[in-house]
């Protein structure tokens, strides 16, 4: 068993960063998701699990957590930056970058831009390139539907997942809250994408693993093997039991795949 | 006191078999252009009455929605710029921040501006939360634009010398000269709209003729802040009645039962306008946190209160409790007098009645009557009331 997590704050070209640490060895940045999920909790049994075998750092997007965000932090690529020079702060090397939903938006336009303090690139139901033609919506529009009927796009068990909101403590509504606010600042218009990103992918040359929860109908399987096969260097996978968000629903499988991927064993 | 009459230009039609939704998803399907046409020249004819009974004249723009067919307010203005002669012509709003091009809007408003001889008031709102979905721009960053937007207008409105250049994160111009310049030297009068005190406190301090909606007796509270940001950048100076106007809906009638009947059909605006798929009502950033929380738990925000602080549902609410919060004025023409005057006195000061005078299903016929009893009977009346001391009111 891993020892606890620690949460800290680091600051980066004036911006403050809630990051959480847990577990020794090579480094993973585990970046997460937006609406609904949100912040990864630190005690969260995904960070429990590949922090048995790596060192995850967590970062809390800005605007995220209670952490406000900057005037001078409004898109995806602003956050991809930030990111960049927090490995270069944390003078990471050989790091896993694990990006989950909108992480998985922020560590492709990392990507792009450099994988030199990257080793492998894990992108999990991310959103963040335009796949289809100018009239079909490739990833929901999550603004226009009841939490009912996004629950319903989201989770594979709608059921399962299902919890009373209205009971939850206040500080929990709050991040809930926050992290709705926070999703439309970086990713309102274009909506959960960056047009130019697709016609960048292929400078990430890195060995890429594109995991995809077999039921998300949040952006579908064929969205991610159409980001996939626009990779140079990845390979397509699908998570069985889990919908948009594998990270909560099936946190054992997907903590297993990535580290099988990592340390080149054959699934 | 001044009055402008107003209509949403509603399509009521469509207002059945809407399945829960009268806004953004409604498929247009449901409008009859035919019918269309007739009801837009009806309204304008309306407008143009208004004018010959000494009116004047308030419209708006809302979009994708069978509530208000105005779904670019120009269009409005541009035709009675033309076809009105005195009346003043208030858009209460044009919503800057959700139009990618205020260029365009600063040349629209000043070419209105010269053609209806200098008539034109300026309201720049920041649109109800709905409008969001079809604009598209972001909701997060809208207040900030909204308040970029105006500077800009602004400084396009009153440059004159030479071309200026605005490059920002939202908007980008390098050649900025619009022609033709507004008839009203220097600008036509700027007005907005507002709910929170925060921002009816900033609006006094620019001394724009701020505007409230559904906030009946709980109004005063929100006129206070406009009055401390008048005061504290005049040197303490009271913020005069005319820089405050009420949206009220009005019926009126010979008898108190024939204005009654007037005002179950003007009522049909508040019980039509929240007719919104949920989602739509609150897209990111547009509502704070703490009422994002309170929605989470389930919870609602009031905001109309009668005289003793009863909460009124303006979707729900009989005639009676939409006279008893001060949201509509109904009457015989005495009846709707002293609600007006007990009214005003209640904010301290009143100066712009925005009257909607129609709604909805109301006939022509009626609405033509409605607007004649009012100009005739209780607009005189009006125009001769006198206002709380202004001194007086910024006191309390």
């Amino acid at each position: 068993m891993a020892a606890a997590a620690e949460t800290r704050q680091i600051e980066l070209s004036g911006v403050a960063v809630e990051v959480t640490e847990r577990g020794k060895g090579r480094p993973l940045l585990l970046l997460h998701p937006g609406h609904p999920a949100g912040r990864i909790d630190p005690a969260a049994r995904v960070v429990e699990l590949l922090a048995q075998d790596t060192r995850v750092i967590a970062p809390t997007h800005p605007g995220f957590g209670m952490v406000p965000a900057p005037a001078k932090l409004t898109t995806i690529d602003d956050l991809a930056y930030l990111y960049l020079d927090l490995m270069e702060a944390m003078e990471l090397r050989d790091c896993v970058v694990v990006g989950l939903s909108l992480g998985g938006w922020i560590a492709a336009e990392m990507a792009v831009k450099t994988t030199e303090r990257l080793s492998h690139l894990v992108l999990v139901d991310a959103v963040g390139i335009k796949a289809g033609n100018r009239e079909s919506r490739d990833i929901a529009d999550i603004y226009a539907i009841t939490d009912k009927q996004l629950a319903e796009l989201v989770y594979a068990d709608p059921q399962a997942m299902s919890r009373n909101v209205k009971a939850l403590p206040e500080g929990d509504l709050v991040l809930m809250a926050r992290a709705r606010e926070a999703t439309g600042r970086y990713a309102w218009t274009p909506y959960m994408h960056d047009p130019k990103l697709k016609g960048r992918l292929h400078r990430i040359q890195i060995p890429t693993l594109v995991l995809w929860g077999e039921a998300d109908r949040v952006a579908s399987p064929d969205y991610g093997r159409n980001y996939a096969a626009a990779l140079p260097n990845a390979e397509f996978a699908l998570v069985q039991g889990a919908g948009h968000f594998p990270h909560l629903e099936q946190p054992g499988a997907l903590s297993r795949r990535i580290m099988d991927f990592v340390e080149g064993n054959a699934p | 006191m001044r009055v402008f009459q107003f209509t949403e230009q509603p399509y009521p039609d469509a207002w059945i078999d809407h399945n829960g939704s009268l806004r953004v998803n409604l498929p247009n399907r449901k409008l009859d252009p035919v019918r269309a046409a007739e009801l837009f020249h009806r309204y304008y004819d309306e407008w143009q009455l208004a004018d010959e009974l000494g009116l004047d004249i308030m419209l708006n723009e809302h979009h994708s929605t069978a509530t208000c067919m105005s779904a670019a307010c120009v269009i409005g203005l541009s035709v009675l710029s033309r076809i009105t002669k005195r009346a003043r012509l208030l858009v209460l709003g044009y919503p800057i921040a959700n139009r990618p091009d205020p260029l365009r809007a600063a040349e629209e408003l000043a070419t209105i501006d010269v053609i209806s001889r200098g008539r034109l008031e300026m309201g720049f709102v920041r649109g109800v939360p709905q409008e969001v979905a079809i604009a598209n721009l972001n909701p997060v960053f809208q207040s900030d634009r909204f308040w970029e937007a105006h500077d800009f207008i602004m400084k396009a409105l009153t440059s004159h010398d030479e071309p200026f250049n605005w490059e920002s994160e939202n908007y980008h111009y390098r050649q900025v000269n619009i022609w033709p310049r507004p008839y009203q030297q220097p600008h036509p009068p700027v007005w907005s709209t507002t709910g929170s005190t925060y921002t009816a406190k900033k609006l006094g301090t620019y001394g724009y003729v701020m505007a409230t909606l559904g906030t009946g007796y709980d109004t005063r509270r929100l006129y206070n802040a406009y009055r401390q940001g008048y005061a504290e950048k005049r040197g303490g100076a009271a913020a005069p009645a005319d820089r405050f106007a009420y949206l009220g809906l009005v019926a009126v009638g010979h008898t108190e039962e024939e204005a009654r009947r007037r005002g179950e059909l003007i009522a049909t605006y508040p019980r039509t306008s929240s007719i919104v798929f949920a989602p739509f009502r609150n897209p990111p950033g547009y509502l704070s946190i703490e009422d994002n929380v309170r929605i989470l738990k389930g919870e609602g925000k009031p905001r109309s209160y009668t005289k003793d602080g009863r909460v009124v549902e303006m979707a729900t609410g009989s005639v009676q409790d939409l006279i008893d919060a001060g949201v509509m004025f109904c009457g015989t023409p005495d009846q709707v007098y002293n609600q007006i005057a007990d009214f005003v006195e209640h904010c301290g000061g009143m100066g712009n009645l925005l009257m909607m005078g129609h709604a909805g299903p109301m006939s022509h016929e009626d609405t033509v009557e409605n607007l004649t009893i009012f100009a005739q009977e209780v607009y005189p009346r009006l125009k001769e009331m006198r206002q709380p001391e202004a001194a007086a009111a910024a006191a309390q």
